[in-house]
């Protein structure tokens, strides 16, 4: 596998690709294709026992995404990236054991698909079949690889179907806040197993979601492959560099149904003719042709190449046993079975007292400034991708407080309702002018409660004495009722108790 | 800016002397923060407040925002990032504001986090902390006991101390341990009991139950705020003649079989007192195993005192009625005790 050694951003984008590099993204693509190509073969020889879902159409994706990292960086393929899997240096071997549930397989056949890791050599984090969960779990990657310094990026891919979930936004949410090395993949495959993207998001570009979360996002044709890695490699450097998430949008087709049992007969006959005279892989071909970076030569040394290399690693697979019953009882827990050590890049002193020490107190610097802006709204706020706050530090803070000694919480103004009427037509109206009818006895009702119009004038319940807020009883109180009787561990009588062998007979 | 320094030592490690629970938890996380820098806090409002019952006060002036990090008001978020942290080495303890919120992070609990060891190798040693259990009028949405769904999920290990040297001990082991520890803390008893620490850097074993009071006449199994009310309606049952013996179970999960067994095949009878509600709870887990371990020892049906099968209720002549009692577990025992 070649990779680029990291460069300046600017140049990221542009630099061309060396020969070598053009026909490793055509090997890695073959590959795929032609992987995926015998598993379909061994589905229906019924030698892969569960699921298999295809990723025809969009090698161009997985292979270019993932090419633009470097071997330190981590991802967390989704089912249709397996073509990521073999760019990060996964033997097809592996994928084949997978699928056909082969104790030789990296979960020793407890999982299918691509549904297994390697937290050590290759850094590849397993996904799980709810989707949206591994953009928190990728944050949190790329949190401590920054904490630990050791400067990787953490790349994973969601479909346009995935993004509509609660996983998706929180995690781009702390992302975004935490200014954390994270690249999103958002594969637009058009279908999220037989629902349009138009039926699921009533936006164009789910790349305009990233500007929600001030995360810079961009959108590439998905079935070129070079444009794929140039996005991907100009992002991730951009995330090395410290400036915070990125979000690409990869626009493609999936080219076959959701899994091997669907024959997608829902997709319009025009959609499958458009994307198939787009194939990625008949796109790159011709590109190289026509650039004349390879010949027919290398392109059938290359394919032969694969064929041998596949044929034994089917083999492989297909020799290999099912994995021994007892072992569905082991491995829960670790039990010592993993030795869990961070690799330190940076001096621990760092992050120990006393210089990880610091006032805990949020600060305004400019109240002027925060004041127009809180008042305006929008002009005053800090664009998160383009600040240069420290990486762990959060971008902005709207509290402050006067002096150090004496912490004070600034209450947010009100917005006026008129700046958002432009964008937001379903704007919640404003408060009536009536006041408020209080709801029955209306205990929460405070200016209902304070008021001359209230008979009783008084909350209609009052805590009994006992009651007192729980935080403020130092004194040790029993539960219930009365006081506490005695420590744990002692007899009432404080005798040692005797077995009384009355209480026995007649047993059994 | 002229600023002086917080005066930590008051708010990290309180004087020498009796501490009470939300003390020994902070101890405890200041301890393993100071001795392993994998050690990381995160959660909502940890920082500069402190958290919503100050157990975090004073961990961000000391460890700074790399490792007291403050998130947004997403829990799915605040596990996950978690758990990717954990991939890399790290050991964050991670805050539910109450762990009624926990709910919001089920998926990436009970399918990403607790399966990964089993799936595919990856251990991950985290820790969910946060308040739960009702008596102080908290409401539906923040005085649950959620604990067994996680009982119910493999890979898990579960803690519901009931003492601060309890939560103490236990929370280092959690933090040291490579499984991901859901650590339940009842905020009834974060400040109502005080207690000395045991001295040094001590930890209480994980998966150990503890006997609390010693009884020849029946067993009351329980754990948490409940391992009091036990405690006290032992104490009445005494006055009766009745000895009961008092198990604190103190790990949930892996549960202390031995304990238990040893116990009721000694007393010949079992009670199982919980705050969680009744179907489903612990109660019906060890009555079967009982049965399967101890059948032949039992003088009596197996009973339970437990919460009713409601929501927790506001009101408190209504969560009154929903919670166990003293008063309710001493009617039990001496009904058992007639067998």
């Amino acid at each position: 596998m070649t990779q680029s050694p990291s460069q300046a951003t600017s140049e990221l984008a542009t630099s061309p690709l060396t020969r070598t590099q053009h026909l490793d993204l055509y090997y890695y693509m073959q590959l795929n294709r032609q992987l995926e190509e015998r598993m379909v073969r061994l589905f229906r020889q019924n030698k892969i026992v569960g699921g298999l879902y295809s990723s025809l159409g969009q090698e161009a994706v997985s292979v270019g995404t993932c090419y633009a990292l470097e071997k330190r960086d981590w991802i967390a393929p989704m089912i249709r990236n397996i073509g990521a899997l073999l760019v990060k240096g996964v033997p097809p071997r592996d994928i084949f054991t997978q699928h056909m549930a082969k104790f030789t397989s990296p979960t020793l056949g407890k999982d299918g698909t691509s549904h297994f890791g390697d937290l050590k050599v290759r850094h590849i984090v397993s996904p799980i079949s709810m989707l949206g969960d591994l953009i928190p779990v990728m944050t949190g990657v790329a949190m401590a690889g920054r904490y630990l310094g050791q400067n990787i990026v953490a790349l994973t891919w969601i479909g346009d179907g995935g993004s509509s979930t609660g996983a998706f936004h929180e995690g781009l949410g702390l992302a975004a806040s935490q200014r954390a090395p994270f690249v999103l993949i958002i594969e637009n495959n058009q279908w999220a197993y037989s629902t349009p993207v138009s039926r699921q998001v009533p936006i164009q570009n789910l790349a305009d979601r990233g500007a929600a979360y001030g995360i810079a996002s961009t959108i590439v044709d998905g079935n070129d492959v070079v444009a794929v890695f140039q996005a991907a490699r100009y992002a991730v450097g951009e995330c090395r560099a410290g400036r915070g998430p990125r979000i690409i949008e990869v626009k493609t087709m999936r080219m076959r149904g959701h899994a091997q049992h669907d024959p997608a007969e829902y997709v319009p006959r025009e959609m499958f003719d458009y994307w198939k005279a787009r194939d990625p892989i008949t796109l790159y071909e011709k590109y190289l042709s026509e650039n004349k970076i390879w010949d027919a030569a290398a392109k059938s040394e290359i394919d032969a190449r694969i064929e041998r290399e596949l044929d034994v690693e089917q083999k492989f697979a297909e020799d290999s046993p099912l994995p021994p019953p007892e072992l569905a009882e082991e491995g829960v827990y670790c039990d010592g079975c993993h030795k869990i050590e961070a690799d330190w890049k940076r001096a621990k002193s760092e992050v120990s007292p006393p210089k990880s020490s610091i006032d805990p107190t949020w600060r305004l610097k400019d109240l002027p400034a925060y004041t127009q802006a809180a008042i305006a709204g929008g002009n005053g706020a800090k664009n998160p991708s383009q600040s240069q706050t420290p990486a762990a530090a959060p971008a902005s803070s709207p509290a402050t407080q006067k002096s150090a000694a004496a912490p004070e919480r600034i209450r947010p103004q009100p917005e006026p309702p008129a700046t958002h009427a432009a964008n937001a037509p379903d704007a919640v109206a404003e408060e009536p002018a009536v006041p408020r009818v209080p709801f029955g006895r209306g205990p929460k009702d405070k200016a209902f409660r304070q008021s001359p119009e209230n008979p009783q004038n008084k909350p209609a319940y009052t805590r009994a004495p006992k009651e007192k807020s729980f935080a403020q009883n130092p004194q040790e109180k029993s539960f219930g009722k009365g006081p506490r009787q005695k420590p744990f561990g002692k007899n009432a009588q404080g005798k040692p108790f005797t077995k009384n062998p009355q209480d026995k007979q007649g047993r059994r | 800016m002229s600023h002086t320094a917080p005066n930590l030592s008051s708010k990290v490690v309180p004087a020498s002397g009796p501490i009470t629970m939300v003390d020994a938890i902070r101890q405890a996380m200041f301890e393993e923060m100071e001795r392993d820098p994998a050690v990381v806090a995160i959660g909502e409002d940890i920082g500069v407040y402190g958290g919503a019952f100050k157990v975090t006060d004073g961990l961000l002036a000391k460890f700074g925002r790399e490792r007291v990090i403050e998130t947004p008001i997403a829990e799915t978020a605040i596990i996950g990032a978690a758990c990717g942290m954990s991939f890399l080495g790290l050991r964050p303890v991670a805050e539910m504001q109450f762990i009624d919120f926990i709910a919001c992070c089920f998926n990436q609990v009970t399918n990403f986090v607790a399966k990964s060891h089993y799936l595919w190798g990856a251990p991950v040693p985290m820790v969910i902390r946060g308040p739960s259990g009702g008596g102080v009028h908290g409401g539906p949405f923040h005085s649950a006991n959620p604990e067994m769904y996680f009982v119910h999920t493999p890979g898990l290990k579960v803690i519901y101390p009931s003492t601060p040297s309890d939560a103490k001990g236990l929370l280092k082991s959690a933090i040291r341990d490579n499984n991901p520890v859901l650590f339940f803390e009842h905020k009834y008893l974060y400040r109502r009991l005080k207690e000395e620490m045991p001295p040094g850097d001590y930890t209480v074993p994980i998966g150990k139950a503890i006997i609390r009071r010693a009884g020849r006449d029946l067993t009351i199994v329980s754990y948490a705020a409940m391992a009091h009310t036990a405690i006290e309606a032992a104490v009445e049952l005494a006055k009766e003649g009745i000895e009961a013996e008092v198990i604190d179970l103190r790990t949930l999960l892996p549960l202390d079989k031995e304990t238990i067994l040893t116990s009721v095949k000694k007393t010949n009878k079992l009670l199982v007192v919980h705050e969680d509600t009744r179907t489903g709870g612990i109660a019906g887990e060890i009555a079967a195993l009982v049965f399967e371990g101890a059948f032949e020892d039992l003088d009596g049906p197996v009973a339970r005192v437990t919460a009713l099968d409601t929501p927790v209720p506001y009101s408190p002549p209504l969560e009154e009625r929903f919670l166990p009692n003293t008063e309710k577990v001493v009617a039990a025992a001496r009904e058992l005790a007639k067998y």
